[in-house]
């Protein structure tokens, strides 16, 4: 039996707009997926609780703040720390395409979609991504 | 993380672990029975608290409330909360997280959301397996958080030594209470949001409702309490009255016919699981094509299948 793949979306930080994260937690629902929405200004220590008590595949971030290149390292680190480098790190939001060719590439951020992204895509990267390196 | 692994860290307390035999235990199979079975002898310590109401009634804030309360009193604290899957897609948001988040960063508080439906062996099966994990973690309370919508729902109260149903003023007149069935789940009921206007007519109309019928049999008279579950208001005395209502059962008022009733839910939901899992095959998408078809009824199909079953 096919696992349902479980996602969080977190809103880090000091971030009041949660439009974009209520419309991926919906696209995903719709694709069959489990949504754990946690809500508004989460710190770093509370998504990676949150992440491994809910024991999701995937952590969706939506950031507007301009704080990501602090916030998603932290996460990462965290991550790691817990040994949970199995979860697959998406982020989303106002996030220039500098930074988020720096997330990808130092900080084990899977893809970052931005303004305008397709819902359909980040549901298929999702599908294609989540799991992978899950070994139970 | 091997799944022998998985039980003893488990027990020594590792939170990654009981996500991960969570998980094990949602998706079923096997795998999971031999943990199950092997963390059965480790349950049965915490006090298992039920938690229902209708949909906005407060549930959540509720449960949040609690909770700070029994760590206020130095009791740790899991959290099943359960929420519906989309009917449609399979898919579901679960957003009971939101309101509990001054629970988050206490290592003495395990929050879970699960999703209601499509799990092999249904929502029960899968929510009393939940509970049984965290109970064996060492967790003092277990609550299980689920909209009262349904019989579903009923059985999981079944599997919570106490019930709490949560109402609100102004839902419906007083024949409302007794139509669902959640006069007799209750052990204790909840008045929440009672700064409302309305909120003593509610109390009111649900004792005199419970005045109706005949005294309980196990002489535990259900309380009726108000509560303002976002201030705090009323919480201690409901974690009291949880309390006292454990006691009581312990003390001979009825705790042995809810631990057969429990036990019984359990084994049959565990009969249920094996048996699909054992029916489930070829023959049974050919009898699932025949009956869309109207070529054949599920009543024949089920003893067909019943029959080939191999032993």
């Amino acid at each position: 039996m096919d696992r349902t793949i479980r996602v969080l979306v977190a809103k880090p930080g000091l971030d009041g707009h949660d439009r974009g994260a209520k419309v991926i937690a919906r696209a995903l629902r719709d694709a069959g997926m489990e949504v754990i929405y946690t809500g508004l200004q989460q710190t770093p220590q509370m998504i990676v609780e949150a992440a491994l008590q809910e024991d999701v595949d995937v952590i969706g971030l939506s950031i507007l703040s301009g704080a990501h290149m602090t916030l998603l390292p932290k996460i990462s680190r965290l991550l790691h720390d817990q040994q949970m480098d199995d979860v697959l790190v998406v982020a989303g939001g106002i996030i220039s395409d500098d930074d988020a060719t720096t997330l990808k590439g130092e900080y084990g951020i899977a893809a970052v979609f931005g303004p305008g992204s397709n819902t359909n895509d980040i549901v298929g990267f999702i599908r294609a991504n989540a799991g992978i390196a899950r070994d139970s | 993380m091997h799944i022998p692994d998985l039980l003893p860290r488990l027990l020594g307390g590792d939170r990654r672990a009981l996500a991960r035999a969570i998980s094990l235990a949602e998706q079923g199979g096997p795998a999971s029975r031999a943990l199950l079975a092997s963390a059965y002898p480790h349950t049965g310590q915490a006090h298992v608290v039920g938690i229902t109401g209708p949909p906005g009634a407060g549930k959540s804030t509720l449960v949040n409330a609690l909770a700070l309360e029994w760590r206020r009193r130095g009791r740790t604290v899991g959290i099943v909360a359960v929420d519906p899957t989309s009917p449609f897609s399979g898919g579901a948001v679960l957003g009971d997280r939101i309101r509990m988040q001054p629970l988050g960063g206490d290592s003495g508080v395990f929050i879970r959301s699960m999703a209601s439906r499509g799990r092999l062996g249904g929502l029960s099966r899968a929510t009393a397996d939940a509970v049984a994990l965290i109970d064996a973690a060492g967790f003092h309370v277990v609550i299980i958080e689920t909209v009262g919508a349904g019989q579903g729902e009923v059985d999981i109260a079944r599997a919570a030594q106490t019930t709490i149903v949560v109402e609100v003023p102004g839902m419906g007149d007083d024949v409302q209470s007794i139509k669902a069935g959640v006069l007799e789940i209750a052990d204790l009921f909840v008045v929440n949001k009672a700064d409302r206007e309305g909120a003593d007519k509610t109390v009111r109309q649900l004792r005199s409702m419970q005045r109706l019928g005949a005294p309980p049999a196990d002489g535990w008279e259900p309380p009726v309490l108000p509560a303002v579950a976002t201030s705090g208001q009323g919480i201690a005395e409901i974690v009291e009255s949880a309390g006292q209502h454990v006691a009581h059962l312990r003390a001979g008022g009825g705790a042995d016919a809810r631990a057969r009733a429990t036990a019984e839910g359990e084994l049959r939901a565990a009969v249920q699981e094996l048996a699909i899992e054992q029916l489930h095959g070829p023959a049974w998408d050919a009898l699932v094509a025949q009956i869309a078809a109207r070529q054949n009824n599920p009543y024949s199909a089920a003893e067909e299948l019943w029959r080939n079953l191999p032993l």
